[in-house]
């Protein structure tokens, strides 16, 4: 096993006062068909080993590949999507290489002939900007088999004695999609590639073409990076880190890039053109593989695949089931919601944008919605380690739950006890309420007399609220609420011990 | 005369994963070059109006529609393969020792 020492870093302001870095960002996106690219097997994620296998994707002699027509149209959406023109004719091509991922020993890939091509989308940076980053193309392929290093200290390739190959993975649908080379992000490079990789996954989702988690694999980015002295035209060598598989590790495994190129420039030294492997816990990268002789695929067209030629009235018809681009539903959501940049911010973090519109929809005002979904509910999710989605909540049933709120028939006290009955399994809010006995005292008789009580009992807070502490009264609704045993509207509370005091 | 040298035939053989002598190599780089030769015969009637054509059936858009079909058994997967643990295929070791 090779021993590598930390590699050189320069503090990255340094590295931009002399260099401007340029990014190419490689995404891969598992499709989210029910069958493999080229044969029906199903794709479905944490099957038991090599179950989930055919003649066609182990690459057995005489099996042909057929293409799944769900996987063109899920890349034909996803390059409108990306305003990348759409090939009228394109071929796939053989990759060529011997890697016991792939048992037939070539990837069928596309190669000069992406289905799609010169696009951009628009990122919105956290400052309220847009930066365009402009696509190159995205193309067809398969996903390859998992291996399983055995023999070396940790599991990994380095040391392995031997591996184990799992080829349930192998023949997934996979889109790639490459950027252009991104020039001109100056500082501000490392946010601009986590908020593209963002940016698309949300793209992504809304087209519903992948399930795009990042940490199950079936999202994943390969960050290029490169140096040139500001202001130089000539492109300087790329390192390539391959499969950073969080939106913060892109960030964090570009800045450190960076860094490191910057050092090793600044001393004189040349970047060598390499992979590049991400280290999470030590947030830095370590030398992969050089480009070498090996790296000469000899692609060729694929002898058993006819050419793919998606018909213009595909295309339109394809083209009428876009989703609203995600930037623009955000700003019109804001908008009719009459949230701040900072709420929907929130909101957007929470990935709650889509559960809000439900609920709203279901009759909760939008700031209820958020309330409960960003607040109540976030909280007790954090709490157990889980997402909002794991619980018996519905956006109908928040709807509900506000309504009883609205109404008066509840107190935030009390709506938080019936959530914990809807959470349980009890059922819907009002059944909830009603077999729990939950219901606010509408009866003044009690609640004034309550508040007589109250105010005798503690004469000298009362006296300094009549003195014009208002704020003393707080202590006299916790007591009237605790001697309504909570059933009582907070609220009309304070009213009551106002009229009363002052 | 030779179009394809030695060096290239040594470096296909290398992608190819073969392992060949020098005798071999001098011997298959002339036969190599007649094949190439052989080929190139096609460029003689390839005009620009002509696009190269890489499949003989004029057919475009040959799809199956998106649903499972019967996988093999896991069994079945490895029946062929040489050895096997925790029901996936064993390979040798993939990088040589640095």
């Amino acid at each position: 096993m090779s021993v590598t020492t930390a590699d050189a870093v320069l503090p990255y302001d340094e590295a931009l006062a002399t260099y401007d870095p340029v990014m190419g960002l490689e995404v891969h996106v598992e499709l989210g068909t029910a069958t493999k690219m080229f044969c029906g097997c199903s794709t479905t994620f944490g099957a038991d080993p090599n179950t989930q296998t055919c003649p066609v994707c182990l690459g057995l002699p005489g099996a042909l590949p057929v293409v799944n027509a769900t996987a063109v149209e899920s890349a034909v959406r996803i390059g409108l999507a990306l305003n990348c023109q759409i090939a009228q004719w394109c071929r796939f091509a053989r990759k060529n290489y011997f890697y016991p991922d792939m048992p037939k020993n070539f990837q069928t890939s596309q190669y000069d002939e992406p289905i799609a091509f010169e696009g951009y989308l628009d990122v919105d940076l956290d400052d309220g900007s847009t930066f365009r980053v402009e696509i190159e193309r995205a193309h067809m392929e398969e996903d390859t088999g998992k291996s399983l290093h055995v023999g070396g200290s940790t599991g990994r390739i380095h040391g392995a004695e031997y591996s184990l190959v799992d080829y349930n993975r192998a023949g997934i649908p996979l889109i790639e999609i490459v950027t252009k080379p991104i020039l001109g992000a100056g500082e501000r490079a490392p946010e601009v590639a986590r908020a593209y990789v963002s940016a698309l996954r949300d793209l992504l989702k809304a087209l519903d073409v992948s399930d795009v988690k990042m940490e199950q694999g079936s999202m994943r980015c390969d960050a290029n990076v490169s140096l040139k002295p500001r202001g130089a035209e000539k492109l300087g060598t790329r390192t390539e880190t391959k499969n950073v598989n969080s939106l913060r590790s892109v960030e964090r495994a570009v800045r450190y890039e960076i860094c490191r190129h910057a050092a090793v420039l600044n001393g004189g030294g040349s970047i060598l053109q390499e992979t590049r492997h991400w280290h999470e816990d030590t947030g830095a990268t370590t030398s992969g593989r050089p480009k070498s002789d090996a790296d000469d695929y000899r692609y060729f067209p694929e002898p058993d695949l006819v050419p793919v030629a998606p018909a213009h009235e595909l295309v339109e018809r394809l083209r009428g089931t876009l989703p609203e681009p995600p930037a623009e539903r955000r700003k019109r959501l804001q908008a009719a919601w009459g949230y701040s940049d900072l709420e929907m911010r929130d909101v957007m973090n929470a990935g709650a944008v889509g559960i809000i519109e439900e609920t709203v929809a279901a009759g909760a005002s939008p700031a209820a919605a958020r309330k409960w979904w960003t607040g109540e509910l976030a909280r007790r999710a954090n709490a157990e380690g889980k997402s909002v989605s794991d619980f018996n909540v519905t956006p109908a049933y928040v709807a509900e739950l506000d309504g009883l709120v609205g109404s008066g028939r509840l107190n935030d006290s009390m709506a938080r006890q019936v959530l914990d009955g809807v959470i349980a399994g009890e059922g819907s809010p009002t059944a909830v309420a009603d077999a729990r006995g939950l219901e606010l005292v509408q009866d003044d008789g009690a609640l004034e007399a309550a508040v007589d009580q109250v105010i005798a009992a503690n004469p000298d807070v009362a006296q300094k609220v009549r003195d014009g502490k208002v704020q003393a009264v707080g202590a006299l609704i916790g007591q009237v609420m605790k001697a309504m045993k909570g059933q009582a509207d907070a609220g009309k509370a304070r009213e009551l011990l106002l009229q009363r005091l002052t | 005369m030779s179009t394809l040298s030695r060096d290239e035939v040594a470096h296909v053989a290398m992608l190819a994963r073969i392992q060949l002598t020098d005798a071999e190599l001098d011997h298959l780089a002339g036969q190599l070059d007649q094949i190439v030769e052989f080929v190139a015969g096609v460029g003689e009637i390839a005009a620009d109006d002509i696009p190269p054509m890489s499949h003989p059936l004029p057919l475009t858009n040959v799809t199956r529609p998106d649903e499972v079909r019967p996988s093999l058994t896991a069994d079945q997967a490895l029946a062929n393969a040489p050895a096997s643990e925790l029901q996936r295929f064993e390979v040798p070791r993939i990088l040589d020792e640095d």
